[in-house]
């Protein structure tokens, strides 16, 4: 395995991957990072130090432009269905809140069948398979 | 003669100056570096009128603007040797000698991430739909006496349940892929995803992430993405080597006096 060690030799887009295979992006071979790639890095990502000249970039409209033009709106997301971060429970605590809920219910429909004097209907565990 | 100031890109052991030979920053100003305690930041000079805090504000809001001094910031951190502390768009002092305290007292933290980033790179991996047609519904006939209207109804209950698998297995397969490439990644990070309008890509975005992988592991790395896209049948673009933007953190400071 001859593996090139990571240099600043610009951003490539992989050959042989399966972008050819979907048919869409052409191999069109070495080529800048979309200007919505380096801007996301540059604004939203680099280390934060306190400069002497005080620009908070949050602050400013540009975060509207960034919303705007650079990212999906989460609405959008939401719409598409391409929101599961939001409820992933190692990546949010809206999804704590939710497993809890999930949790709940789980019981609740145990503790009826329970009193109700029923074999527990199979419980459906979370969708997200824990194992 | 007008106020200068020092934009900064980026913090590294050391700088050679044959890196920096005939590389340019933002404003096309040549770029140098400014040492201090066994570190070196590349900075240039920025003139304070275009670079001061009001005119910095109202030239950040200009995305033509905004998006070559991007860019110039980019190219400059991108040349330089890894690894390095990239730093945030628009970090400016007043002179050298306040970049030059900045190494001096942040010495060992700069230090710690620059031994957390050495022989590892940023990759972003983005996926996208496979094709844009919705996945074909079952052509079931229409109920023997059935009217328009009801066959209206029940099509559009079966169009609409497709797209609802659609989106939860799109959803499911980027959840995937993300803890997939995650186990051959040393930190991973979501990103939002991208509009289709910046993208120029016909079909939804179902990840947009980012990993710092071992520079020995990235062939594997984009191999493995490759092949995980190919079982789920959507698009995989990869990008980088990335400077670590997405990775480089300093410890925090207790009690920053």
């Amino acid at each position: 395995m001859s593996t090139e060690p990571a240099s600043g030799v610009g951003v490539a887009r992989m050959g042989g991957g399966a972008a050819q295979a979907y048919g869409g992006a052409s191999a069109a071979g070495p080529q800048p990072g979309n200007l919505g790639d380096i801007l996301e890095r540059v604004l939203d990502k680099g280390l934060v130090i306190a400069g002497d000249i005080r620009v908070n970039l949050l602050d400013i409209e540009l975060l509207t432009i960034k919303l705007r033009l650079i990212i999906a709106s989460v609405d959008t997301a939401r719409e598409i269905g391409i929101n599961w971060w939001e409820t992933d429970p190692w990546l949010t605590a809206a999804g704590d809140r939710q497993q809890l809920e999930q949790e709940n219910r789980e019981l609740r429909g145990r503790l009826s069948a329970l009193e109700s004097g029923q074999p527990e209907q199979d419980q459906r565990r979370g969708q997200r398979g824990d194992d | 003669m007008t106020e200068c100031g020092v934009w900064a890109y980026a913090v590294s052991a050391e700088i050679g100056p044959d890196r920096l030979a005939g590389l340019t920053g933002v404003a096309g100003q040549p770029v140098r570096s400014v040492t201090g305690d066994g570190l070196a930041a590349a900075v240039s000079t920025v003139s304070m009128a275009e670079f001061g805090e009001q005119p910095l504000r109202r030239r950040l809001e200009d995305l033509a603007w905004l998006g070559a001094t991007a860019r110039a910031h980019h190219q400059v951190i991108e040349a330089l040797a890894p690894p390095v502390v990239p730093l945030r768009l628009a970090t400016i002092y007043r002179d050298d000698s306040n970049v030059a305290a900045l190494l001096t007292q942040r010495q060992a933290d700069f230090a710690a991430a620059l031994a957390e980033l050495t022989g590892r790179s940023e990759w972003g991996v983005k996926l996208f739909v496979g094709q844009s047609v919705a996945p074909a519904t079952p052509a079931e006939p229409d109920l023997p006496g059935a009217g328009p209207g009801l066959s209206y109804l029940r099509r559009r209950q079966r169009q609409l349940a497709a797209r609802d698998q659609a989106r939860q297995a799109g959803a499911a397969t980027a959840q995937q892929v993300h803890a997939a490439l995650g186990r051959l990644a040393a930190a991973s990070q979501l990103r939002p995803l991208q509009s289709a309008e910046l993208t120029g890509e016909v079909t939804a975005m179902l990840l947009n992430a980012t990993y710092l992988v071992d520079d020995a592991a990235s062939a594997r790395f984009a191999e493995a993405a490759a092949t995980l896209g190919r079982q789920h049948g959507v698009r995989v673009e990869i990008t980088g080597p990335w400077p670590p933007y997405s990775f480089a953190v300093l410890a925090p400071r207790e009690a920053a006096s």
